[in-house]
């Protein structure tokens, strides 16, 4: 059995040790907007916060985030209303919106280490993060939107 | 009903023959087509008039394009997949702008599999193109009904009322529509005449098509509440994972060995599907009480196969074949034949002949394939997404022994379509296994699972020649394009017929019957069967035309610079719009010169014929879309840096000049140009795979390469102002991209690159001396 706090709340499960972070999340814990992509990390889909940092969760035994402290898309904003979030339904991002979950949330900690992305910045960071509907050009966009709101609003840490 | 036109597979979109039914259901309005083509109730208006002593509800089940009830809710029934376009949103404005609705009060429901809704397939980016003349039609129905019933209940002459704001007003007074559903009797129906003049507002009086709005799919893509078919649950429900034969079609089992497996904690059993539909011969499905076990069981089972000789086979060898069938002047099937050819290259002044080929592509949607099934009630129920429900829904009732009526499909979210979900093969080994087991069985693949489960875009090769007369003038054109045909394996009846009675594959041939003006032209089509007999051939984003594309708009630019002619000049030279290239009514009025126009767009914009820095240069190419039936006039101009040292291609900029006809829901089309552009690139330098020995070289990201962030250059993308009969949108801008980028790389460097994906080591190769 494994203990963590996801998206506030302490949980254990019953997975083995093993089992992919991913996969407990999803089947486990009924929480299905983290997705599954590759399976080996290099699609991005999966992204969820452990401790802060963005996570593939389909790379990641369970048993390595006992006690930690898990954010998925799910818990990022509660009520769904994060400044990236925001962002991406006013530039509408998403086309079949399968990635934008993992999107997302590598996008959170991009800001939290870039609060003024350069494209740079965001090429380096996102690169990990595959689209493939190509949604790449509006995601570019809207993390500097959200970015600026997130500069201009001391709520936002 | 299906019709089928010399462009390939459609549902008819002429209403022409079909009369409009609203009546009263329960407490609402329901409108539909009845008798129709794209909806195949057979209702019959007759019927109400006939027995009217009975209620309507007991005697019809119409097709129900939208409803209207007592609060004045319009609810809207979209029978297409959601896979990215926003396509309920489009469908929806279409109308509601006719039906003069308040776009906050309209609702849209995405449906599930069901004979009433006739063919339901999303693809060929017909959606909007196909239902606008129903939707509009049936919108403006609504709003006629409406007015007729409103002005009674006003107690006014109807011909004093209007429609406007979701109520019908005369002087100074007006009734909401939902309080004409309430208390009016609306019933009315509209024959055929009737519809074929249903007054469609003019252009400049839409409040809805053209204008922007939020796409209702998107709030569930940002917070995670979207379902997605890898979603769905069922109570009681197991996880299973496939083990894929080492080939498509000619794989038997011969022992399976789970004596490993069984110390997976929660694995259940494996089992041989037996599938007399064919469509997943070789399968063991590996069952568990979780995904995490049944995945972790499945890399244990040991399954021993006997195959046959696709084991063999490897890219080279489909190419090959495909050379093959080129060289036999008898092989094949003719989609244009005009007399002259051969004896106009026999004349010729000049003449020039290319070959042109392109690698595997895959499909990788980033949701891998999967389906939850069950049996519920007597029906078999399959919760997952799909874009042609009704392709396979008689291959899942051959595969499960029962008729089509006792099987659904339950519509999901779409991880991704692209074309993959098109073949719904992935949904008879998920029914066989909860057949197999007794259970509700959700089948997941994974990555590596789904890419060597795909059905790939073949690889392809063609041959192009031109001739010239006297004064330089092009006197034939001559063009050959082979490769596995998708259209053949999984709806073989959906294939019209050559010019020389050989059926061919539209999907594996359009885009080289294009609208330039070149003499006698001969187009012939050639069936890869080594390729299928490999693996399944399937329709990628933008088909045929995003491979045909490549060696005609390729070939452009070589026979240009061969006559030693401007590329743009040349190309508008022959996009005059004679003959067939004249175009018709309703969807290609004005025909090549709408090509023409975005050409010519484009080169203004894009200061075609500037002086560019060293080793970057401008190439452009121009496309039709997918066909000619439903031509979206595209053009593309690429911007290229080419390292002369390593080969390397950047593309710094893409712009797309665009005419789609009417676009009804503009942001949405942008977003639509903007993915299918990069998808272009993403497969001119990015993708491509192999076969080798009968499997995809590539089977995960670790060696499959997309575009990612850091490849994306600036896009612009600009649509030319237009009122004609909207076309689509979701593939035309992949089609120009690769053709442009080689173009672009020889305007660059010199170097000419006939295969797709371009590496750097032909770039190399091309830019060596004497090449």
């Amino acid at each position: 059995m494994t203990t963590f706090d996801l998206n506030g709340k302490t949980v254990s499960v019953q997975s083995p040790d093993d089992a992919a972070l991913l996969w407990v999340i999803r089947d486990e814990l009924g929480l299905t907007g983290t997705k599954f992509g590759c399976g080996i990390g290099f699609c991005g889909a999966c992204t969820v916060h452990v401790e802060g940092r963005a996570t593939r969760s389909c790379i990641t035994p369970v048993a390595a985030v006992a006690g930690g402290k898990i954010t998925t898309i799910e818990g990022l904003d509660p009520a769904g209303n994060h400044p990236l979030q925001t962002a991406w339904l006013e530039l509408q991002v998403p086309q079949c919106g399968y990635c934008q979950p993992g999107q997302i949330m590598q996008a959170a900690t991009l800001l939290k280490d870039f609060p003024n992305p350069t494209d740079q910045d965001i090429n380096a960071v996102m690169a990990g993060s595959v689209c493939r509907c190509m949604t790449y050009i509006r995601i570019r966009k809207a993390i500097k939107l959200a970015a600026a709101r997130m500069r201009g609003d001391t709520s936002h840490d | 009903m299906i019709s089928l036109s010399s462009h390939g597979l459609r549902s008819s979109s002429d209403p022409s023959r079909r009369s409009f039914l609203i009546t009263m259901l329960g407490a609402g309005v329901m409108l539909g087509y009845a008798k129709s083509t794209l909806g195949a109730a057979d209702v019959m208006l007759e019927a109400l008039s006939t027995n009217s002593a009975r209620s309507a509800g007991d005697l019809f089940e119409p097709t129900i394009w939208y409803g209207i009830d007592p609060s004045g809710t319009v609810t809207v029934n979209i029978i297409r997949a959601e896979m990215g376009q926003h396509v309920g949103t489009s469908l929806a404005r279409i109308v509601a702008d006719e039906l003069e609705a308040d776009w906050r009060k309209v609702k849209i429901v995405t449906v599930d599999s069901d004979p009433k809704w006739g063919i339901m397939v999303t693809g060929g980016s017909w959606s909007v193109w196909q239902s606008f003349p129903l939707l509009s039609r049936a919108g403006a129905a609504g709003r006629i009904a409406l007015i007729e019933e409103g002005a009674k209940l006003l107690g006014v002459p109807e011909q004093t009322c209007t429609a406007r704001d979701h109520a019908v007003h005369t002087g100074g007074r007006s009734i909401p529509y939902g309080d004409i559903v309430a208390r009016g009797n609306l019933r009315r129906t509209f024959t055929s005449e009737e519809l074929e003049k249903m007054p469609i507002k003019a252009a400049d009086k839409r409040r809805l098509i053209g204008r922007n709005t939020l796409a209702e799919d998107i709030p569930s893509k940002v917070d995670g509440k979207g379902r997605y078919g890898l979603d769905a649950v069922v109570e009681g429900m197991v996880y299973a994972r496939p083990k894929v034969p080492p080939t498509r079609y000619d794989s038997k089992v011969v022992s399976i060995d789970d004596s490993a497996a069984k110390r997976v904690p929660g694995y259940l059993k494996s089992l041989a599907l037996d599938d007399p539909s064919g469509t997943v011969p070789g399968w063991v499905m590996v069952y568990a009480e979780t995904f995490i076990a049944a995945s972790k069981a499945a890399d244990l089972v040991n399954v021993k196969w006997s195959s046959g000789n696709a084991v063999t086979i490897s890219e080279a060898d489909i190419q090959k074949r495909s050379a093959e069938l080129i060289a036999d002047p008898k092989a094949g099937s003719l989609l244009v034949d005009d007399p002259g050819v051969d004896a106009a290259l026999a004349s010729a002044k000049q003449k020039i002949e290319r070959t042109y080929t392109t690698s595997t592509v895959m499909h990788f949607a980033l949701e891998p394939v999967n389906a939850l099934a069950f049996e519920k009630d007597g029906i078999f129920e399959i919760h997952t997404g799909n874009q042609w429900q009704t392709l396979i829904l008689p291959v899942l009732a051959k595969a499960l022994g029962r008729s089509q009526d006792k099987i659904v499909l339950r519509s999901y979210l779409l991880g991704g379509g692209f074309g993959r979900r098109l073949d719904g093969d992935y949904t008879v080994g998920a029914a066989l296994a909860a057949k197999a087991i007794g259970k509700p069985v959700k089948m997941v693949f994974t990555r590596a699972d789904d890419m060597r489960f795909d059905c790939p875009r073949s690889p392809s090769t063609q041959v192009v020649r031109m001739a010239w007369g006297d004064n330089g003038r092009v006197t034939a054109m001559d063009h050959h394009a082979a490769a596995g045909w998708p259209t053949a394996v999984m709806a073989p009846s959906f294939m019209p017929k050559g010019a020389n009675g050989v059926p061919y594959d539209p999907f594996a041939s359009q885009g080289a019957d294009h609208w330039y003006s070149v003499g006698a032209q001969r187009v012939r089509a050639l069936r890869n069967d080594l390729a299928e007999q490999t693996f399944r051939p399937g329709w990628l984003r933008s088909v045929g035309a995003g491979w045909t594309n490549w060696a005609v708009e390729s070939f452009m630019d070589e026979a240009a610079h061969a006559a030693g002619a401007d590329p743009v000049k040349f190309r508008l030279g022959m996009l005059d719009g004679a003959g067939r290239n004249a175009g018709s009514a309703p969807n290609s009025v004005g025909g090549a010169r709408r090509q023409a126009a975005v050409l010519a767009r484009l080169a203004e914009k894009v200061g075609w014929g500037k002086p560019t820095p060293k080793d970057v240069g401008l190439g452009i190419a121009t496309t039709f879309g997918q066909e000619r039936g439903m031509p979206t006039w595209t053009a593309c101009a690429a911007l290229v840096r080419v390292n002369r040292t390593n080969g390397h291609v950047t593309v710094e900029k893409l712009s797309l000049v665009i005419d789609a006809g009417t676009v009804i829901h503009p942001d949405s089309a942008e977003a639509q140009v903007e993915g299918a552009a990069l998808w272009g690139l993403s497969m001119a330098l990015h993708e491509g795979s192999e076969f080798v020995k009968g499997q995809p070289k590539d089977t995960n990201l670790n060696t499959y390469t997309l575009l990612r962030m850091g490849d994306v250059p600036d896009v612009e993308v600009e649509f030319l102002p237009s009122t004609e009969a909207p076309t689509g949108l979701g593939e035309p801008a992949t089609t120009p991209v690769a053709p442009a980028i080689g173009n672009a790389i020889f305007a660059a460097s010199g170097a000419r690159v006939r295969h797709l994906p371009i590496r750097p080591q032909a770039v190399l190769a091309a830019l060596a001396p004497g090449s």
